[in-house]
Protein backbone atom coordinates (compact mmCIF):
# COMPACT_ATOMS: atom_id res chain seq x y z
CA UNK A 1 0.00 0.00 0.00
CA UNK A 2 1.72 3.12 -1.07
CA UNK A 3 0.27 6.54 0.70
CA UNK A 4 0.83 10.18 -1.24
CA UNK A 5 -0.52 13.16 -1.66
CA UNK A 6 -3.51 13.96 -3.69
CA UNK A 7 -2.91 14.97 -7.21
CA UNK A 8 -3.77 18.62 -7.25
CA UNK A 9 -5.38 18.47 -10.54
CA UNK A 10 -8.30 16.94 -8.54
CA UNK A 11 -8.64 18.97 -6.05
CA UNK A 12 -10.55 22.22 -5.53
CA UNK A 13 -8.95 23.39 -2.77
CA UNK A 14 -10.42 25.91 -0.41
CA UNK A 15 -13.41 27.13 1.55
CA UNK A 16 -16.94 26.54 -0.37
CA UNK A 17 -20.54 26.61 0.39
CA UNK A 18 -21.83 23.23 -1.04
CA UNK A 19 -24.22 20.13 -0.85
CA UNK A 20 -23.28 17.06 0.32
CA UNK A 21 -23.99 15.32 -3.10
CA UNK A 22 -21.09 18.04 -4.83
CA UNK A 23 -19.40 17.35 -1.99
CA UNK A 24 -18.96 13.58 -2.81
CA UNK A 25 -17.99 14.18 -6.12
CA UNK A 26 -15.18 16.89 -5.16
CA UNK A 27 -13.67 13.81 -2.60
CA UNK A 28 -14.30 11.09 -5.05
CA UNK A 29 -11.97 13.46 -7.91
CA UNK A 30 -9.37 14.33 -5.07
CA UNK A 31 -8.93 10.76 -4.38
CA UNK A 32 -8.26 10.40 -7.77
CA UNK A 33 -11.08 8.87 -8.99
CA UNK A 34 -11.10 9.71 -13.14
CA UNK A 35 -13.92 7.01 -13.82
CA UNK A 36 -17.53 7.82 -12.79
CA UNK A 37 -20.62 5.46 -14.01
CA UNK A 38 -24.01 5.98 -13.33
CA UNK A 39 -27.75 6.58 -14.30
CA UNK A 40 -29.47 9.34 -12.74
CA UNK A 41 -31.62 9.25 -9.71
CA UNK A 42 -33.31 11.54 -7.01
CA UNK A 43 -31.54 12.16 -4.40
CA UNK A 44 -28.05 11.72 -5.69
CA UNK A 45 -28.21 13.29 -9.03
CA UNK A 46 -26.43 16.04 -8.25
CA UNK A 47 -23.01 13.84 -7.70
CA UNK A 48 -23.10 12.57 -11.27
CA UNK A 49 -23.45 15.84 -12.35
CA UNK A 50 -21.13 17.65 -10.54
CA UNK A 51 -18.39 14.67 -11.62
CA UNK A 52 -19.91 14.90 -15.17
CA UNK A 53 -19.31 18.99 -15.46
CA UNK A 54 -16.01 18.28 -13.35
CA UNK A 55 -14.07 15.66 -15.03
CA UNK A 56 -12.86 16.80 -18.37
CA UNK A 57 -10.94 19.63 -16.72
CA UNK A 58 -9.25 16.91 -14.78
CA UNK A 59 -9.00 13.84 -17.35
CA UNK A 60 -11.61 12.10 -15.78
CA UNK A 61 -14.34 9.91 -17.56
CA UNK A 62 -17.78 10.11 -17.22
CA UNK A 63 -20.98 7.46 -18.65
CA UNK A 64 -23.96 7.78 -18.26
CA UNK A 65 -25.03 4.02 -18.31
CA UNK A 66 -29.00 2.62 -19.71
CA UNK A 67 -29.29 1.40 -15.77
CA UNK A 68 -28.04 1.29 -12.38
CA UNK A 69 -26.82 -2.61 -13.73
CA UNK A 70 -24.87 -1.51 -16.18
CA UNK A 71 -23.17 0.99 -14.04
CA UNK A 72 -22.07 -0.99 -11.53
CA UNK A 73 -21.12 -3.48 -14.40
CA UNK A 74 -19.16 -0.49 -15.89
CA UNK A 75 -17.22 0.30 -12.62
CA UNK A 76 -15.64 -3.63 -12.91
CA UNK A 77 -14.37 -3.18 -15.91
CA UNK A 78 -13.29 0.42 -15.43
CA UNK A 79 -11.13 -0.40 -12.07
CA UNK A 80 -9.50 -3.55 -14.28
CA UNK A 81 -9.02 -1.11 -16.78
CA UNK A 82 -6.88 0.70 -14.38
CA UNK A 83 -8.94 3.87 -12.88
CA UNK A 84 -10.29 4.32 -9.43
CA UNK A 85 -14.46 4.16 -9.83
CA UNK A 86 -17.22 5.72 -8.42
CA UNK A 87 -20.64 5.04 -8.80
CA UNK A 88 -23.97 7.11 -7.50
CA UNK A 89 -27.58 6.29 -6.75
CA UNK A 90 -30.49 5.65 -4.02
CA UNK A 91 -33.00 2.99 -3.16
CA UNK A 92 -34.28 1.58 -6.60
CA UNK A 93 -30.77 2.03 -8.83
CA UNK A 94 -29.60 0.23 -5.43
CA UNK A 95 -31.50 -2.65 -5.57
CA UNK A 96 -30.43 -3.22 -9.21
CA UNK A 97 -26.61 -2.60 -8.50
CA UNK A 98 -27.44 -5.84 -5.77
CA UNK A 99 -26.14 -9.02 -8.10
CA UNK A 100 -23.23 -7.10 -9.72
CA UNK A 101 -21.96 -6.30 -6.20
CA UNK A 102 -21.31 -9.99 -5.42
CA UNK A 103 -19.34 -9.80 -8.89
CA UNK A 104 -17.00 -7.04 -7.35
CA UNK A 105 -16.52 -8.65 -4.04
CA UNK A 106 -16.06 -11.97 -5.80
CA UNK A 107 -13.44 -10.57 -8.06
CA UNK A 108 -12.12 -7.86 -5.22
CA UNK A 109 -12.59 -5.08 -7.55
CA UNK A 110 -11.87 -1.79 -5.81
CA UNK A 111 -15.00 0.44 -6.26
CA UNK A 112 -16.82 3.77 -4.27
CA UNK A 113 -20.88 3.72 -4.20
CA UNK A 114 -22.73 6.14 -2.99
CA UNK A 115 -25.72 5.70 -1.67
CA UNK A 116 -28.22 8.97 -1.15
CA UNK A 117 -30.80 7.09 0.62
CA UNK A 118 -34.73 8.12 -0.13
CA UNK A 119 -37.56 6.53 1.94
CA UNK A 120 -38.83 3.23 0.30
CA UNK A 121 -39.93 0.21 -0.34
CA UNK A 122 -39.84 0.78 -3.95
CA UNK A 123 -39.78 4.58 -5.33
CA UNK A 124 -41.34 5.38 -1.82
CA UNK A 125 -40.49 8.97 -1.31
CA UNK A 126 -37.88 10.47 -4.08
CA UNK A 127 -37.39 13.52 -2.24
CA UNK A 128 -37.37 12.72 1.17
CA UNK A 129 -34.58 10.78 3.63
CA UNK A 130 -34.31 7.75 5.02
CA UNK A 131 -31.85 5.07 6.67
CA UNK A 132 -33.25 1.90 5.17
CA UNK A 133 -30.79 0.25 3.04
CA UNK A 134 -28.53 -0.21 5.59
CA UNK A 135 -28.87 -3.74 5.53
CA UNK A 136 -29.16 -3.90 2.22
CA UNK A 137 -25.96 -2.95 1.61
CA UNK A 138 -24.59 -5.71 3.78
CA UNK A 139 -26.83 -8.75 2.90
CA UNK A 140 -28.07 -7.77 -0.16
CA UNK A 141 -26.21 -9.81 -2.61
CA UNK A 142 -25.96 -13.36 -2.50
CA UNK A 143 -23.53 -15.27 -0.46
CA UNK A 144 -21.20 -14.82 2.25
CA UNK A 145 -19.32 -11.80 2.08
CA UNK A 146 -18.15 -8.61 3.63
CA UNK A 147 -18.47 -4.85 2.29
CA UNK A 148 -17.20 -1.81 4.30
CA UNK A 149 -19.51 0.83 4.80
CA UNK A 150 -19.09 4.86 5.86
CA UNK A 151 -21.74 7.26 6.82
CA UNK A 152 -21.87 11.52 6.36
CA UNK A 153 -23.25 13.44 8.93
CA UNK A 154 -22.04 16.73 6.58
CA UNK A 155 -21.14 17.86 3.43
CA UNK A 156 -17.90 18.06 4.94
CA UNK A 157 -17.89 14.53 6.07
CA UNK A 158 -19.45 13.61 2.54
CA UNK A 159 -16.30 15.07 0.91
CA UNK A 160 -13.69 13.74 3.91
CA UNK A 161 -15.11 10.24 3.92
CA UNK A 162 -14.94 9.81 -0.04
CA UNK A 163 -11.10 9.94 0.22
CA UNK A 164 -11.02 7.64 2.99
CA UNK A 165 -13.53 5.47 1.28
CA UNK A 166 -11.44 5.45 -1.78
CA UNK A 167 -8.70 4.69 0.46
CA UNK A 168 -10.04 1.66 2.05
CA UNK A 169 -11.24 0.28 -1.40
CA UNK A 170 -7.81 0.31 -2.55
CA UNK A 171 -6.18 -1.35 0.62
CA UNK A 172 -8.83 -4.36 1.09
CA UNK A 173 -10.01 -4.25 -2.98
CA UNK A 174 -13.36 -4.13 -1.88
CA UNK A 175 -16.60 -2.59 -2.91
CA UNK A 176 -16.85 0.62 -0.12
CA UNK A 177 -20.22 2.24 0.26
CA UNK A 178 -20.94 6.08 1.20
CA UNK A 179 -24.12 5.75 2.96
CA UNK A 180 -25.52 9.50 2.77
CA UNK A 181 -29.25 10.07 3.14
CA UNK A 182 -31.44 13.22 1.51
CA UNK A 183 -31.08 15.31 3.56
CA UNK A 184 -27.17 15.35 3.95
CA UNK A 185 -26.80 14.94 -0.14
CA UNK A 186 -29.08 18.25 -0.38
CA UNK A 187 -28.39 20.29 2.40
CA UNK A 188 -25.80 22.86 2.04
CA UNK A 189 -23.11 23.41 4.47
CA UNK A 190 -19.39 25.24 4.16
CA UNK A 191 -16.87 22.79 2.87
CA UNK A 192 -13.28 23.13 3.79
CA UNK A 193 -11.09 21.47 0.82
CA UNK A 194 -7.88 21.05 1.85
CA UNK A 195 -4.65 21.37 -0.33
CA UNK A 196 -3.55 18.66 -2.12
CA UNK A 197 -0.53 17.83 -0.08
CA UNK A 198 -2.41 17.95 3.01
CA UNK A 199 -4.72 14.53 1.55
CA UNK A 200 -3.56 11.32 1.93
CA UNK A 201 -4.56 8.80 -0.69
CA UNK A 202 -4.02 5.56 -1.09
CA UNK A 203 -2.57 4.16 -4.52
CA UNK A 204 -3.58 1.27 -6.14
CA UNK A 205 -0.94 -1.36 -5.51
CA UNK A 206 0.48 -2.03 -9.05
CA UNK A 207 2.13 -5.60 -9.54
CA UNK A 208 6.05 -5.34 -10.52
CA UNK A 209 7.06 -8.67 -10.88
CA UNK A 210 7.68 -10.99 -14.17
CA UNK A 211 4.20 -10.95 -16.41
CA UNK A 212 4.46 -14.78 -16.16
CA UNK A 213 4.42 -14.86 -12.38
CA UNK A 214 1.12 -12.24 -11.92
CA UNK A 215 -1.54 -13.95 -9.76
CA UNK A 216 -4.70 -11.66 -9.30
CA UNK A 217 -5.39 -12.92 -6.08
CA UNK A 218 -4.12 -14.45 -2.95
CA UNK A 219 -6.45 -15.73 -0.94
CA UNK A 220 -4.34 -15.15 2.89
CA UNK A 221 -7.30 -13.76 4.76
CA UNK A 222 -4.91 -10.37 5.37
CA UNK A 223 -4.02 -8.78 2.60
CA UNK A 224 -4.95 -8.43 -1.24
CA UNK A 225 -2.75 -9.47 -4.07
CA UNK A 226 -1.66 -6.51 -6.61
CA UNK A 227 -3.40 -5.48 -9.64
CA UNK A 228 -2.45 -4.93 -12.93
CA UNK A 229 -4.35 -3.21 -15.84
CA UNK A 230 -6.21 -4.92 -18.20
CA UNK A 231 -4.36 -4.90 -21.77
CA UNK A 232 -1.06 -4.43 -20.68
CA UNK A 233 -0.18 -8.48 -21.71
CA UNK A 234 -0.66 -9.97 -18.26
CA UNK A 235 -2.51 -13.61 -18.39
CA UNK A 236 -5.44 -13.58 -16.27
CA UNK A 237 -8.97 -14.19 -15.32
CA UNK A 238 -12.18 -12.68 -13.73
CA UNK A 239 -15.18 -14.89 -13.10
CA UNK A 240 -17.98 -14.68 -10.62
CA UNK A 241 -17.22 -18.64 -10.07
CA UNK A 242 -14.95 -19.66 -7.50
CA UNK A 243 -11.69 -19.24 -8.66
CA UNK A 244 -7.98 -19.93 -7.71
CA UNK A 245 -5.23 -17.29 -7.68
CA UNK A 246 -4.99 -17.27 -11.33
CA UNK A 247 -8.63 -16.17 -11.29
CA UNK A 248 -9.54 -19.32 -13.28
CA UNK A 249 -12.79 -21.32 -12.31
CA UNK A 250 -12.01 -24.50 -9.73
CA UNK A 251 -15.15 -25.41 -8.31
CA UNK A 252 -14.56 -27.44 -4.92
CA UNK A 253 -15.57 -27.21 -1.62
CA UNK A 254 -11.64 -26.77 -0.84
CA UNK A 255 -11.27 -23.92 -2.87
CA UNK A 256 -14.65 -22.25 -1.81
CA UNK A 257 -13.52 -22.29 1.90
CA UNK A 258 -10.40 -20.69 1.01
CA UNK A 259 -12.06 -17.88 -1.03
CA UNK A 260 -14.83 -17.00 0.88
CA UNK A 261 -13.12 -17.38 3.91
CA UNK A 262 -10.51 -14.57 2.72
CA UNK A 263 -13.17 -12.78 1.56
CA UNK A 264 -14.71 -12.57 4.88
CA UNK A 265 -11.21 -12.26 6.99
CA UNK A 266 -9.38 -9.37 4.44
CA UNK A 267 -12.13 -7.10 6.29
CA UNK A 268 -12.99 -9.20 9.97
CA UNK A 269 -9.29 -9.33 11.22
CA UNK A 270 -9.03 -5.83 10.07
CA UNK A 271 -11.90 -4.15 12.05
CA UNK A 272 -9.94 -2.55 14.18
CA UNK A 273 -8.10 -0.38 11.64
CA UNK A 274 -10.77 0.36 9.68
CA UNK A 275 -13.65 1.53 12.39
CA UNK A 276 -13.83 5.46 13.25
CA UNK A 277 -16.35 5.96 15.66
CA UNK A 278 -17.11 9.42 17.45
CA UNK A 279 -17.69 9.63 21.17
CA UNK A 280 -18.61 11.66 23.93
CA UNK A 281 -18.85 11.99 27.59
CA UNK A 282 -19.08 8.03 27.37
CA UNK A 283 -17.35 7.78 31.46
CA UNK A 284 -19.89 7.06 33.96
CA UNK A 285 -23.03 7.02 31.30
CA UNK A 286 -26.35 5.30 32.65
CA UNK A 287 -27.41 5.76 29.21
CA UNK A 288 -25.41 5.85 25.49
CA UNK A 289 -27.07 6.84 22.47
CA UNK A 290 -26.01 4.80 19.65
CA UNK A 291 -26.42 6.85 16.00
CA UNK A 292 -24.45 7.75 12.51
CA UNK A 293 -25.75 10.00 9.70
CA UNK A 294 -28.19 12.37 9.77
CA UNK A 295 -30.00 11.72 12.88
CA UNK A 296 -26.77 11.59 14.96
CA UNK A 297 -26.94 15.13 14.46
CA UNK A 298 -30.72 15.36 15.91
CA UNK A 299 -29.14 12.70 18.57
CA UNK A 300 -26.26 15.30 19.54
CA UNK A 301 -29.71 18.33 20.63
CA UNK A 302 -31.26 15.30 22.21
CA UNK A 303 -28.49 14.43 24.04
CA UNK A 304 -27.80 17.94 24.87
CA UNK A 305 -31.14 18.43 26.58
CA UNK A 306 -31.38 14.47 28.98
CA UNK A 307 -27.39 16.13 30.37
CA UNK A 308 -29.78 19.19 30.89
CA UNK A 309 -32.43 17.38 32.67
CA UNK A 310 -29.41 15.28 34.82
CA UNK A 311 -29.27 12.02 32.83
CA UNK A 312 -25.99 10.90 32.28
CA UNK A 313 -25.72 10.52 29.04
CA UNK A 314 -22.78 9.54 26.67
CA UNK A 315 -23.22 9.21 22.78
CA UNK A 316 -21.77 6.96 19.98
CA UNK A 317 -21.94 8.06 16.61
CA UNK A 318 -20.79 5.61 14.29
CA UNK A 319 -18.63 6.57 11.09
CA UNK A 320 -18.10 2.96 9.94
CA UNK A 321 -20.92 1.19 9.82
CA UNK A 322 -19.84 -2.11 8.35
CA UNK A 323 -17.61 -3.92 9.64
CA UNK A 324 -19.82 -3.13 12.83
CA UNK A 325 -18.27 -1.72 16.00
CA UNK A 326 -19.36 -5.10 18.10
CA UNK A 327 -16.26 -5.23 20.69
CA UNK A 328 -16.89 -1.74 21.10
CA UNK A 329 -21.07 -2.13 21.81
CA UNK A 330 -20.08 -5.63 23.69
CA UNK A 331 -17.97 -3.40 26.33
CA UNK A 332 -19.75 -0.84 26.73
CA UNK A 333 -23.04 -2.97 27.29
CA UNK A 334 -21.43 -4.48 30.63
CA UNK A 335 -21.53 -0.55 32.00
CA UNK A 336 -24.47 1.26 31.23
CA UNK A 337 -27.90 0.74 31.80
CA UNK A 338 -29.39 1.29 28.25
CA UNK A 339 -28.52 1.60 24.62
CA UNK A 340 -30.89 3.79 22.76
CA UNK A 341 -30.65 3.69 19.00
CA UNK A 342 -32.59 5.81 16.91
CA UNK A 343 -32.60 5.23 13.12
CA UNK A 344 -34.47 6.35 10.27
CA UNK A 345 -35.81 2.98 9.55
CA UNK A 346 -37.97 0.31 11.38
CA UNK A 347 -34.86 -1.26 13.43
CA UNK A 348 -31.98 -1.88 11.33
CA UNK A 349 -28.85 -1.13 13.30
CA UNK A 350 -30.12 -1.89 16.26
CA UNK A 351 -30.39 -5.59 15.79
CA UNK A 352 -26.49 -5.20 15.56
CA UNK A 353 -26.35 -3.68 19.07
CA UNK A 354 -28.59 -6.27 20.26
CA UNK A 355 -26.27 -8.79 18.88
CA UNK A 356 -23.49 -6.97 20.12
CA UNK A 357 -24.93 -6.40 23.65
CA UNK A 358 -26.65 -9.83 24.20
CA UNK A 359 -28.52 -9.14 26.76
CA UNK A 360 -26.00 -7.74 29.32
CA UNK A 361 -28.28 -4.13 28.84
CA UNK A 362 -31.57 -2.64 27.71
CA UNK A 363 -31.28 -2.15 23.72
CA UNK A 364 -33.77 0.34 23.11
CA UNK A 365 -35.21 0.85 19.47
CA UNK A 366 -36.34 4.55 18.65
CA UNK A 367 -37.72 4.13 14.42
CA UNK A 368 -38.86 6.12 12.31
CA UNK A 369 -40.87 5.35 8.98
CA UNK A 370 -38.57 7.31 6.77
CA UNK A 371 -39.19 10.61 4.84
CA UNK A 372 -38.24 13.04 7.42
CA UNK A 373 -35.60 13.21 10.25
CA UNK A 374 -36.95 11.98 14.15
CA UNK A 375 -38.08 15.11 16.45
CA UNK A 376 -35.45 15.33 18.89
CA UNK A 377 -38.16 15.10 21.93
CA UNK A 378 -38.50 11.44 20.38
CA UNK A 379 -35.22 10.45 20.92
CA UNK A 380 -35.29 12.48 24.52
CA UNK A 381 -38.37 10.31 25.57
CA UNK A 382 -36.23 6.96 25.12
CA UNK A 383 -33.67 8.01 26.87
CA UNK A 384 -35.72 9.30 29.83
CA UNK A 385 -37.69 6.03 29.53
CA UNK A 386 -34.75 4.33 29.36
CA UNK A 387 -32.86 5.90 32.22
CA UNK A 388 -35.64 4.70 34.46
CA UNK B 1 -29.73 31.66 16.67
CA UNK B 2 -31.82 32.63 13.39
CA UNK B 3 -34.28 30.64 11.88
CA UNK B 4 -34.53 32.05 8.13
CA UNK B 5 -37.11 30.75 5.60
CA UNK B 6 -37.56 32.41 1.76
CA UNK B 7 -40.93 31.57 0.20
CA UNK B 8 -42.37 32.05 -3.04
CA UNK B 9 -43.09 30.52 -6.16
CA UNK B 10 -40.96 28.66 -8.40
CA UNK B 11 -38.73 30.91 -11.19
CA UNK B 12 -38.67 33.59 -8.30
CA UNK B 13 -35.16 32.60 -7.13
CA UNK B 14 -36.15 31.55 -3.34
CA UNK B 15 -33.11 28.93 -3.82
CA UNK B 16 -30.74 30.93 -4.72
CA UNK B 17 -31.66 33.62 -1.72
CA UNK B 18 -30.87 31.08 0.49
CA UNK B 19 -27.78 30.17 -1.35
CA UNK B 20 -26.28 33.78 -1.37
CA UNK B 21 -26.62 34.35 2.11
CA UNK B 22 -25.62 31.05 3.34
CA UNK B 23 -22.77 31.14 1.19
CA UNK B 24 -21.92 34.38 2.33
CA UNK B 25 -22.82 33.79 6.07
CA UNK B 26 -20.60 30.60 6.57
CA UNK B 27 -17.54 31.79 3.92
CA UNK B 28 -17.51 35.56 4.92
CA UNK B 29 -18.93 36.18 8.03
CA UNK B 30 -17.76 33.68 10.22
CA UNK B 31 -21.04 32.07 11.08
CA UNK B 32 -22.11 28.82 11.06
CA UNK B 33 -25.26 28.09 8.63
CA UNK B 34 -27.19 24.99 7.33
CA UNK B 35 -29.74 25.64 4.48
CA UNK B 36 -32.13 23.21 3.07
CA UNK B 37 -35.09 23.27 0.67
CA UNK B 38 -37.69 22.37 0.00
CA UNK B 39 -37.88 19.83 -2.66
CA UNK B 40 -40.50 18.23 -4.26
CA UNK B 41 -42.67 17.74 -7.44
CA UNK B 42 -45.09 19.21 -5.44
CA UNK B 43 -43.64 22.71 -4.92
CA UNK B 44 -43.42 23.50 -8.77
CA UNK B 45 -45.88 26.36 -9.48
CA UNK B 46 -47.22 26.09 -5.87
CA UNK B 47 -45.38 27.47 -2.45
CA UNK B 48 -41.86 26.73 -2.67
CA UNK B 49 -39.31 27.31 0.19
CA UNK B 50 -35.71 27.35 1.09
CA UNK B 51 -34.04 27.61 4.95
CA UNK B 52 -31.66 28.75 6.77
CA UNK B 53 -30.25 28.08 10.11
CA UNK B 54 -27.76 30.36 11.32
CA UNK B 55 -25.45 29.82 14.43
CA UNK B 56 -22.32 30.99 16.08
CA UNK B 57 -21.13 27.42 16.45
CA UNK B 58 -22.03 24.03 14.66
CA UNK B 59 -25.64 23.90 13.79
CA UNK B 60 -26.99 20.34 14.90
CA UNK B 61 -30.82 20.36 14.27
CA UNK B 62 -30.79 21.06 10.19
CA UNK B 63 -34.33 22.22 9.53
CA UNK B 64 -35.82 25.54 11.03
CA UNK B 65 -38.59 24.23 13.41
CA UNK B 66 -39.95 28.07 14.36
CA UNK B 67 -38.63 30.81 11.97
CA UNK B 68 -37.77 34.11 13.04
CA UNK B 69 -37.84 35.86 9.68
CA UNK B 70 -40.00 35.04 6.96
CA UNK B 71 -39.72 35.93 2.99
CA UNK B 72 -42.77 35.98 0.95
CA UNK B 73 -42.79 36.51 -2.77
CA UNK B 74 -46.17 35.05 -3.42
CA UNK B 75 -50.07 35.49 -1.70
CA UNK B 76 -49.69 30.98 -1.65
CA UNK B 77 -46.25 31.29 0.29
CA UNK B 78 -47.06 34.14 2.96
CA UNK B 79 -50.95 31.73 3.18
CA UNK B 80 -48.65 28.63 4.07
CA UNK B 81 -45.61 29.94 6.04
CA UNK B 82 -46.91 33.36 7.93
CA UNK B 83 -48.97 30.97 10.87
CA UNK B 84 -45.39 29.23 11.18
CA UNK B 85 -43.70 32.21 12.04
CA UNK B 86 -42.84 32.78 15.48
CA UNK B 87 -44.65 36.15 17.30
CA UNK B 88 -42.57 39.60 17.35
CA UNK B 89 -40.65 37.60 14.01
CA UNK B 90 -39.79 39.99 10.85
CA UNK B 91 -42.07 39.18 7.54
CA UNK B 92 -40.60 40.50 4.21
CA UNK B 93 -43.40 40.19 2.22
CA UNK B 94 -43.64 41.24 -1.81
CA UNK B 95 -45.93 44.61 -1.65
CA UNK B 96 -47.53 44.09 -5.17
CA UNK B 97 -48.24 40.26 -5.18
CA UNK B 98 -48.75 39.57 -1.73
CA UNK B 99 -52.43 40.51 -0.06
CA UNK B 100 -51.89 40.20 4.00
CA UNK B 101 -54.04 39.79 6.23
CA UNK B 102 -54.80 42.87 8.82
CA UNK B 103 -51.72 44.14 10.83
CA UNK B 104 -52.50 42.66 14.33
CA UNK B 105 -49.09 42.92 15.93
CA UNK B 106 -48.21 39.61 16.00
CA UNK B 107 -45.57 40.10 13.68
CA UNK B 108 -43.66 42.69 12.38
CA UNK B 109 -44.07 43.19 9.14
CA UNK B 110 -42.21 45.13 6.05
CA UNK B 111 -44.04 45.59 2.70
CA UNK B 112 -41.33 45.75 -0.53
CA UNK B 113 -42.48 46.02 -3.86
CA UNK B 114 -39.26 44.11 -4.64
CA UNK B 115 -40.59 43.00 -8.08
CA UNK B 116 -41.37 46.29 -9.56
CA UNK B 117 -37.49 47.71 -8.33
CA UNK B 118 -36.18 44.88 -10.15
CA UNK B 119 -37.87 45.62 -13.55
CA UNK B 120 -36.57 49.28 -13.27
CA UNK B 121 -33.50 47.85 -13.08
CA UNK B 122 -34.28 45.79 -16.61
CA UNK B 123 -35.65 42.13 -15.12
CA UNK B 124 -38.24 40.94 -13.44
CA UNK B 125 -35.12 38.24 -12.35
CA UNK B 126 -33.67 40.96 -10.45
CA UNK B 127 -36.25 40.43 -7.32
CA UNK B 128 -34.09 38.06 -5.52
CA UNK B 129 -31.64 40.52 -5.02
CA UNK B 130 -33.45 43.31 -4.21
CA UNK B 131 -35.23 40.84 -1.83
CA UNK B 132 -32.39 39.91 0.12
CA UNK B 133 -31.02 43.90 -0.14
CA UNK B 134 -34.28 44.24 2.11
CA UNK B 135 -33.35 41.25 4.18
CA UNK B 136 -29.89 42.34 4.85
CA UNK B 137 -30.80 45.60 5.52
CA UNK B 138 -33.72 44.85 8.24
CA UNK B 139 -32.64 42.04 9.97
CA UNK B 140 -28.76 42.69 10.11
CA UNK B 141 -28.37 38.57 10.32
CA UNK B 142 -25.94 38.91 7.14
CA UNK B 143 -23.16 41.63 6.01
CA UNK B 144 -23.66 43.76 3.28
CA UNK B 145 -20.02 43.02 2.34
CA UNK B 146 -20.49 39.15 2.81
CA UNK B 147 -23.09 39.32 0.66
CA UNK B 148 -21.55 41.10 -2.21
CA UNK B 149 -18.87 38.80 -2.52
CA UNK B 150 -21.01 35.90 -2.26
CA UNK B 151 -22.21 36.53 -5.53
CA UNK B 152 -19.60 35.37 -7.76
CA UNK B 153 -20.56 32.09 -8.92
CA UNK B 154 -24.02 32.20 -8.05
CA UNK B 155 -25.27 34.76 -10.37
CA UNK B 156 -23.82 34.69 -13.83
CA UNK B 157 -20.87 36.83 -14.56
CA UNK B 158 -22.45 39.29 -17.21
CA UNK B 159 -25.46 39.75 -14.35
CA UNK B 160 -22.92 40.57 -11.46
CA UNK B 161 -22.93 44.26 -11.64
CA UNK B 162 -26.97 44.80 -12.07
CA UNK B 163 -27.42 42.42 -9.27
CA UNK B 164 -25.67 44.01 -7.21
CA UNK B 165 -27.60 46.88 -7.76
CA UNK B 166 -30.35 44.83 -6.89
CA UNK B 167 -29.15 44.34 -3.98
CA UNK B 168 -28.05 48.25 -3.26
CA UNK B 169 -31.51 49.09 -3.98
CA UNK B 170 -33.03 46.66 -1.80
CA UNK B 171 -30.57 47.61 0.96
CA UNK B 172 -31.30 51.29 0.54
CA UNK B 173 -35.25 50.87 0.68
CA UNK B 174 -34.72 48.32 3.60
CA UNK B 175 -33.22 51.10 5.80
CA UNK B 176 -35.90 53.67 4.89
CA UNK B 177 -38.57 51.11 6.03
CA UNK B 178 -36.39 50.69 8.95
CA UNK B 179 -36.76 54.46 9.53
CA UNK B 180 -40.29 54.73 9.01
CA UNK B 181 -40.68 51.14 11.18
CA UNK B 182 -37.67 50.39 13.77
CA UNK B 183 -37.35 46.84 14.32
CA UNK B 184 -37.76 45.57 18.00
CA UNK B 185 -35.16 43.07 18.67
CA UNK B 186 -35.03 40.17 21.39
CA UNK B 187 -36.41 37.16 21.13
CA UNK B 188 -37.86 38.15 18.13
CA UNK B 189 -35.99 36.71 15.65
Amino acid sequence: MRKTAADPKGVLEGAHFLDGDHAIAEGALAAGCRFFAGYPITPSTETAERFAERCPGVGGMFIQMEDEIASIAALVGGAWGGQKVMTVTSGPGLSLMMENLGLAVMTETPMVIADVQRAGPSTGLPTMPAQQDMMQIRWGSHGDYRIIALCPDSPQECFDLTVEAFNLSETYRVPVFIMADETVGHMHEKVVIPPAEDIEVVQRNWYEGPKKDYRPYQFTGKDVAPMVKAGDGYRFHLTGLTHDERGYPHLTVDQNEKVVTHLIEKIDSNADKIIQLDESEMEGAEVVVVSYGITSRIVSRAVQLAREAGIKTGSMRLITIWPFAEKRIEELSGKVKAIVVPEINYGQMVREVERSAAGRCRVVSVPHCGGAVHNPEVILDAIVEASK
Amino acid sequence: MHEVRFSGFGGQGIVRCALITGKALSMYDDKFATMTQSFGPEARGGACSSQLVVSESRVLYPYVTLPGVLIALSQDSYTTYEPKLRDGGVLIYEADLVTPKEDDGRVQMYPAPVTRFAEELGNRLFANLVTLGCFSAITKIVTQDAMKKALPGLVPDRFLEVNKKAFDKGYAYGLESLDKKPLVTGDAQ
